[in-house]
C-alpha cells in the first residue's frame, strides 16, 4: 500500500529519537518584529486552545481566541478527572520516554504514527514542569515531591493528578496563562462566539466567520493562520460524557472546505460510567479510570441473580477482567474493559434494573487500606468494623468527590454497595487529518488536541488526552507554526470586505435563513436523539457490515427529515440556544454518515473500532495489518460523497503484534 | 412524552435581553421523574414549549457534571437550589415534592447583567483573572517539577482554594453581591505556593482593584458565600486575602 | 499618602476600617460596662459616682472621649458608604430569598441593628451624657446615680434600653468575630476561640447592661 499523493505527513528524517530535536533546531523561524504583524486565530479554549493561544501570544503573535462558552475556563477539558501522563520516572519503576511511546502505540492498537507519538512522549515531562511553574496544585507526598498513580494499559505509575479534578486544574493553569495575555492586550478574547465557517483564499485558510451568540450577529475575522482546538465529536451519539455544547461544527466546516477527516470511526467507549437511568437523560457521567486502581469489577456467576451484591458470596462472583487478563487485571485499556463489560451484559449476567451494568466494588480494598491504617495507628486486634471505617476514610480522601457525585446521581451510597457502571462514549481518537506540523490538508489551517486524529491510534490510554492537548499547545505548535508563518511575513492583513469573506458569510446567512424557514414540527433534540440511537446501536461498541449499511441509509433519511421538519424557534439576532443546537446537529448528522462509511470500510477490528466479523476466538479485536495499517483520510467531495485517501503507517521501531494484556 | 409522575409549577424569570425589562412567567412541568436533574427537567419543559410553538427558556449549562461552573440558577431563594455543595446540574428532582412551586431567577448583581432569561454575563470574573490571577511564567521557562518542594499541607490547602469553578454562586448568595470568595480563592491558591509568592503583592492589589471596578459589593462576613459554594471554598481564603491586601498596601516597595 | 488613600477607598480597606473602629468601640464597651457595674455594689451609688466623677474629669479620658466619638462617627460614616455601594451592586433584587439557609439573620441585618443602636444612643446620650457635660461645664457636682434612678423609674425608658441592649447583643454577636475576619485574622485553631469569646463577651456585656435598668426599675438597686 502506498500513501496517497495528496497526503504529506512531513515526518522529519533521522532516527526516531532525533527527529524532534533536529526538527526544532532547523525549523524556519519568524523574527520578533514580524511576529507582531502576524495574526493567529484560535478556535476553542480547552487545554489545546488556551495553551496554544497563551504560548503564541507570549512569543509575540497577535492572537484572537474564540469560545462558545461564557468563559474560556468552561471548556470541557475542565471535566477530565483522573490525571495526566508524563515519562518522568519519579517512581523509579522503569518508566522512560520509550516506554510511554511504546505503551501509547500498543494501547492505540498500532494505528498511530510513530514520530508523533514519540514527540508526545518526549515533551510529556515539560508539561508537568510548566504546569507546576504556573501553580497547578498537583497531589504531593509528605516529602513535598509530586505524587503518581497508575492508569489503564500501563505497568508503571506515571500519572500526575490533582484529586479527581486534574483536567480542571490543568485547564485553569492554561486559562490563567491565557488571561494574562488577554490582560496584556496580546490576546483578544471573544467568548460566546461560535465559529460558523473557515474562510479560504487561494487555497489557504485566512480567517473565519463567527456568530456572536449574544447578539446573533455574524462577524468576519482575519488570521494568517487558523488553529482549530475544538475538541472531539462524541456528542454525535447524543449521550456521551461530553459537555452539552461539545460539537463537531468547526472541524466539519473545515472538512467541507478541504481538510481531510482522519479515522472518523475511532471512538472511545469508556468502561466506567454511570448507567443510563431513563429516556430523559441528557448526558452520561464518567467515574474516573483511577477508580479501577482500587475497585474490582465483577458480575454474578449466575444469570439474573436477584440477590443484593453483598449477599453474593465471593465464590459466586465473576471478576471477569482478572480472570481474562491476569497480567493487567482491572487495569486493561479502556476498549478491552468496555467490550468485556458488554460481553458479560449481552450474555445475560448484567446487574441492576436494566441489566446493562456491572459492579465496581471497593469493599476488598477498603478492608486492605483499613488494615494498613490500623497497623500505622498501632491498633491491636481491631474489629472488622474499625478496619472498614479506617479504610473508608482512605477511599474518601482519594475519591470522595467521585463517590459524592455517584450518590447524587443514583441516590445509592457507593461506600455501602458497589457502584453500578456501564461503558459510555467518551472520546474520539479520529479527527482532522494533520501532518507532523499539526497542519491539516488546508495550508494555514491547524488542528490541535482532540480535534486532530494524530496520537492515539485506535484507542487512547487513560490520562493521555490531557497530555496531548497540552503538548500540542505548549510545545509543538509554537515551533511548527513557524514553518508556515515564516513564508507569510509578506502577507498583509487581508481586509474582511474581501470577496471570500463576503461569500462565506453569505453562505452562513443562507443556512440560518433556511433553518428558520423550515418551521417544522420537531425540535432539534428530537433529531439529535434519533441520530444518537442509530449511532449507538449500529456504530457503537460493536459494529458489523449489515448494521453500518443500514445506519448509512437511516442517517441519510434522517438528514432529509431534519431539513424538512425541524423547528427552530426565536430569531437570529438574539441569544438563541436552539439555533446553536440546530447548526451543531445538522453537522453531526453529516459526520455520522462519514463515521459509518469509515467503519464499514475498515474491515478489521482495532482498538475502539470493533467489527464483529473480525475477532479472535477469545473475542479480542483482530487486526489486519497487511491491508489496514493506514490512516483513513476522507476528502469531502459533495453531499454524501467522500473520497478515501490512505496514509500508510510505517512501524520502524516497534514490532507489530497482537495486543496481549493477559 | 411522560417520564415520571411529578407535576410542578415553575415561576421563571423571562427577560429578552440585557436592555429590556424582565418579568416572571409561570410554566407547568408535567410528568417529571425524580431521577432527572434540575436541568433535565428544564429540557422537558423546553421541549414542550417548542412543540407548542412557544419560545424556550434560555439558561446557561454545559458539562452537566458539576465542574464547568456554567449553570447558574437561583432556585427558591438559593443559588443552585436547596442542597448544599452541588451545582444546579447535580440537583435532582427527588429533592422536590410533587406539587411544589419552584421560583427560578438569574444570578443578580450589577457585575452580572442578564443576557437573556436565566443566563447572565460573568465576564467580570475573566477580567479579574486578567488583572493578576496567574503566575507570570512563559511557556518553556520552567525547571524540573520536583525541584520545587511543596509541603503536602500547603499543596492541599492550595488545591482546596483552586477547586473554585467560577460559577458565581458566591456573588449570587451574598446580600451585597460581593465577589470576595471568588477572588480570594485565586489569591490564596497562588500565595500559598512558592511559585506564586514572587508576585503576590501585585497580584492581590491588582485583582482587588479590578474587582472593585467591576461593581461588586463589599464583604460583610455573613458566610453565605461559603455555605452556598458548590465546592465549599472556605472563608479563610477571604481573611487570607484581607491579610495579603493589607500587607501589600503598606509594605509594597513601589510608588 | 496616595497609597494610603488608595487602601482606604478599596472595598477591603473600608471593611478594614469598619472592623478596626468596631473593635475600638468594643474596647470602650468593656470600660463602660465595668464602670456601670459599680451600681451592683448597691451602696447607694457611692462607688459608681466616684467612678463617674473620675471619668468626667480625668483629662486623659477626655481626650479618649474625643477619639471615641471620632471612631463612632467613622464607623457610622463607613457603614453608610458601604450600604450605598452595596445597594448599587444589586440594582434588581430577588423575588425569593432564603437567607436563613446560608447565614444568620443578624449578620444580614447589621445596618438595621446599627441604626437602632444609633437611635438608642441619641436617647442614651441625652439621658446621661448631656447632663454630665452640663454639670462639668457649670462646675457643679452631678449625681449620675440619681440620674440613673430617675430615668429607670420610667417603664418606657426601661423598654427603650432593653431594645437598645438587644440590638447591641446581635450587633456584637456578628460584629465581634466579623471584625477579626475583616482584619485578616482567621485561623483554623484560633477562629473557633475568637467566635466563642465573641459570643460570651456579647452575652455577658449585654446581660450586665440589661440588668441595670431592670434592677433599678424593680427597686433591687437602691
Amino acid at each position: 500500500m502506498a500513501t496517497s499523493s495528496k497526503l504529506n505527513s512531513k515526518i522529519p528524517e533521522g532516527t526516531l529519537e532525533n527527529k524532534w530535536t533536529k526538527y526544532r533546531s532547523t525549523v524556519h523561524l519568524v523574527n520578533p518584529a514580524n511576529k507582531r504583524s502576524l495574526e493567529v486565530i484560535v478556535v476553542g479554549s480547552g487545554l489545546a486552545g488556551s495553551s496554544a493561544a497563551a504560548s503564541l501570544a507570549e512569543m509575540g503573535y497577535k492572537v484572537k481566541v474564540f469560545c462558545f462558552q461564557d468563559s474560556p475556563r468552561r471548556a470541557h477539558s475542565i471535566a477530565a478527572q483522573g490525571g495526566v501522563n508524563a515519562a518522568k520516572n519519579y517512581q523509579n519503576d522503569g518508566d522512560s520516554v520509550y516506554r510511554l511511546f511504546y505503551d501509547t502505540i500498543k494501547g492505540g492498537d498500532y494505528r498511530a504514527r510513530e514520530a508523533n507519538v514519540h514527540r508526545l512522549a518526549e515533551v510529556s515531562g515539560n508539561i508537568i514542569d510548566q504546569c507546576v511553574a504556573q501553580g497547578v496544585p498537583f497531589a504531593r507526598e509528605y516529602g513535598g515531591t509530586l505524587s503518581n498513580r497508575s492508569f489503564g494499559g500501563t505497568q508503571v505509575q506515571r500519572t500526575f493528578y490533582a484529586a479527581g479534578q486534574t483536567g480542571q486544574q490543568l485547564l485553569l493553569g492554561a486559562y490563567s496563562a491565557l488571561q494574562r495575555q488577554v490582560g496584556m492586550g496580546a490576546v483578544t478574547l471573544l467568548a460566546r462566539h461560535e465559529m460558523m465557517d473557515v474562510v479560504t483564499i487561494d487555497g489557504k485558510a485566512r480567517g473565519i466567520i463567527a456568530r456572536n451568540l449574544v447578539t446573533g450577529k455574524l462577524e468576519r475575522h482575519f488570521g494568517h493562520a487558523v488553529l482549530l482546538c475544538t475538541g472531539g465529536y462524541g456528542n454525535v451519539f447524543y449521550l456521551s460524557t461530553n459537555a452539552m455544547g461539545c460539537n463537531v461544527t468547526a472541524a466539519w466546516k473545515a472538512h467541507k472546505k478541504g481538510a481531510f477527516f482522519g479515522n472518523p470511526c475511532y471512538t472511545q467507549i469508556h468502561p466506567t460510567c454511570i448507567p443510563v437511568s431513563g429516556d430523559h437523560q441528557s448526558k452520561l457521567t464518567l467515574m474516573s479510570e483511577s477508580l479501577r486502581n482500587d475497585g474490582r469489577i465483577w458480575v454474578p456467576k449466575q444469570k439474573d441473580d436477584k440477590r443484593k451484591p453483598k449477599d453474593i458470596p465471593e465464590e459466586e462472583r465473576d471478576y471477569y477482567l482478572e480472570r481474562r487478563y491476569p497480567a493487567f487485571g482491572n487495569l486493561v485499556p479502556r476498549d478491552v474493559a468496555s467490550r468485556a463489560a458488554k460481553e458479560r451484559c449481552d450474555a445475560g449476567y448484567g446487574v441492576g434494573a436494566s441489566k446493562m451494568a456491572v459492579y465496581l466494588d471497593f469493599e476488598a480494598n477498603m478492608m486492605r487500606y483499613g488494615q494498613i491504617e490500623a497497623n500505622k495507628k498501632n491498633l491491636h486486634n481491631p474489629t472488622k468494623e474499625t478496619i472498614r471505617a479506617l479504610g473508608k476514610e482512605v477511599v474518601k480522601e482519594k475519591y470522595g468527590n467521585l463517590f459524592d457525585m455517584y450518590k447524587q446521581i443514583t441516590d445509592e451510597d457507593p461506600y455501602e454497595m458497589p457502584m453500578r457502571i456501564y461503558p459510555a462514549v467518551h472520546y474520539t481518537m479520529g479527527g482532522l487529518w494533520v501532518d507532523y506540523n499539526l497542519m491539516t490538508t488546508v495550508p494555514g489551517l491547524y488542528a490541535l488536541g482532540e480535534a486532530n486524529f494524530s496520537d492515539h491510534g485506535a484507542n487512547r490510554l487513560g490520562a493521555s488526552a490531557l497530555m496531548q492537548g497540552l503538548a500540542d499547545g505548549y510545545f509543538v505548535i509554537p515551533y511548527t507554526i513557524g514553518d508556515y508563518l515564516s513564508e507569510e511575513i509578506r502577507t498583509k492583513a487581508i481586509p474582511t470586505d474581501h470577496e471570500a469573506f463576503v461569500k462565506a458569510e453569505a453562505e452562513v446567512q443562507e443556512r440560518i435563513n433556511k433553518l428558520f424557514s423550515i418551521k417544522g414540527t420537531k425540535s432539534v433534540d428530537y433529531f439529535h436523539k434519533a441520530l444518537g440511537r442509530i449511532m449507538w446501536e449500529k456504530c457503537g461498541m460493536a459494529r458489523n457490515a449489515k448494521g453500518l449499511t443500514e445506519a448509512i441509509a437511516e442517517i441519510q433519511q434522517l438528514k432529509k427529515d431534519f431539513w424538512s421538519d425541524v423547528r427552530v424557534p426565536g430569531e437570529q439576532n438574539e441569544f438563541n440556544t436552539e439555533l446553536e443546537k440546530a447548526h451543531r446537529v445538522a453537522d453531526f448528522i453529516e459526520l455520522g454518515e462519514l463515521m459509518c462509511k469509515d467503519a464499514l470500510n475498515r474491515n478489521e477490528s482495532c482498538g475502539g473500532h470493533f467489527r464483529e466479523e473480525y475477532q479472535t476466538p477469545d473475542g479480542e479485536a483482530l487486526r489486519d495489518d497487511a491491508n489496514f495499517a493506514y490512516v483513513a483520510a476522507w476528502e469531502y467531495k459533495g453531499e454524501s460523497n467522500f473520497e478515501l485517501h490512505k496514509e500508510e503507517l510505517k512501524f520502524e521501531n516497534i514490532k507489530l503484534a497482537q495486543r496481549n494484556y493477559a | 412524552m411522560s417520564h415520571g409522575n411529578m407535576n410542578l409549577t415553575l415561576k421563571v424569570w423571562k427577560q429578552k435581553n440585557k436592555d429590556s425589562k424582565g418579568r416572571f412567567e409561570t410554566y407547568d412541568a408535567k410528568g417529571i421523574s425524580p431521577d432527572m436533574s434540575f436541568l433535565e427537567m428544564f429540557d422537558v419543559v423546553n421541549e414542550q414549549l417548542i412543540s407548542s410553538g412557544k419560545e424556550p427558556i434560555a439558561f446557561d449549562h454545559d458539562c452537566r457534571e458539576g465542574i464547568c461552573g456554567m449553570c447558574s440558577m437561583y432556585i427558591n431563594g438559593r443559588p443552585h437550589g436547596p442542597k448544599g455543595g452541588i451545582t444546579t446540574c447535580q440537583l435532582h428532582m427527588r429533592s422536590f415534592n410533587n406539587g411544589d412551586t419552584i421560583v427560578v431567577e438569574p444570578w443578580r448583581g450589577a457585575a452580572f447583567p442578564v443576557i437573556k432569561d436565566l443566563a447572565v454575563d460573568r465576564s467580570s470574573f475573566d477580567r479579574i483573572m486578567s488583572a493578576g490571577g496567574f503566575v507570570s511564567v512563559n511557556t518553556g521557562n520552567a525547571k524540573d517539577a520536583n525541584n520545587i518542594l511543596i509541603p503536602k499541607d500547603d499543596a492541599d490547602t492550595a488545591f482546596d482554594a483552586a477547586a473554585c469553578i467560577g460559577c458565581g454562586a458566591c456573588v449570587a448568595a451574598c446580600k451585597n453581591s460581593s465577589a470576595m470568595l471568588f477572588v480570594s480563592a485565586k489569591v490564596s491558591q497562588l500565595s500559598l505556593l512558592p511559585q506564586g509568592k514572587v508576585e503576590k503583592q501585585d497580584r492581590v492589589l491588582n485583582m482587588v482593584k479590578q474587582m472593585d471596578e467591576e461593581g461588586f459589593g463589599n464583604c460583610t462576613n455573613t458566610g453565605a458565600c461559603e455555605a452556598e459554594c458548590p465546592k465549599s471554598i472556605s472563608l479563610e481564603n477571604i481573611a487570607r486575602m484581607n491579610r495579603e491586601y493589607l500587607g501589600a498596601s503598606f509594605t509594597q516597595n513601589k510608588k | 499618602m496616595s497609597k494610603k488613600s488608595g487602601f482606604l477607598s478599596s472595598s477591603i480597606g473600608k471593611k478594614f476600617l469598619m472592623g478596626l473602629t468596631g473593635l475600638f468601640l468594643i474596647s470602650f464597651l468593656v470600660i463602660h460596662v465595668t464602670l456601670n457595674s459599680f451600681i451592683f455594689f448597691n451602696d447607694g451609688g457611692a462607688t459608681f459616682n466616684a467612678g463617674a466623677d473620675f471619668m468626667a474629669h480625668n483629662p486623659i479620658i477626655r481626650i479618649l472621649e474625643i477619639g471615641l466619638f471620632a471612631g463612632l462617627l467613622l464607623h457610622i460614616f463607613q457603614a453608610l458608604v458601604l450600604t450605598l455601594e452595596n445597594r448599587k451592586a444589586r440594582p434588581i433584587g430577588y423575588a425569593v430569598v432564603k437567607g436563613s439557609a446560608n447565614s444568620s439573620w443578624y449578620s444580614r441585618s447589621m445596618g438595621i441593628l446599627g441604626s437602632l443602636l444609633l437611635l438608642f444612643l441619641v436617647v442614651h446620650l441625652s439621658n446621661f451624657w448631656v447632663p454630665t457635660k452640663v454639670a462639668v461645664f457649670n462646675h457643679t457636682a452631678h449625681d449620675t446615680f440619681a440620674g440613673m434612678k430617675a430615668v429607670f423609674s420610667q417603664w418606657y425608658f426601661v423598654a427603650i434600653y432593653l431594645v437598645g441592649v438587644i440590638s447591641l447583643l446581635y450587633h456584637l454577636l456578628h460584629g465581634f468575630q466579623s471584625s477579626f475576619q475583616s482584619l485578616g485574622l482567621n485561623h483554623k485553631k484560633y477562629t473557633p476561640l475568637i467566635k466563642a469569646l465573641g459570643m460570651w463577651f456579647s452575652i455577658i456585656v449585654c446581660l450586665l447592661f440589661a440588668a441595670m435598668p431592670v434592677t433599678m426599675f424593680l427597686g433591687i438597686i437602691k
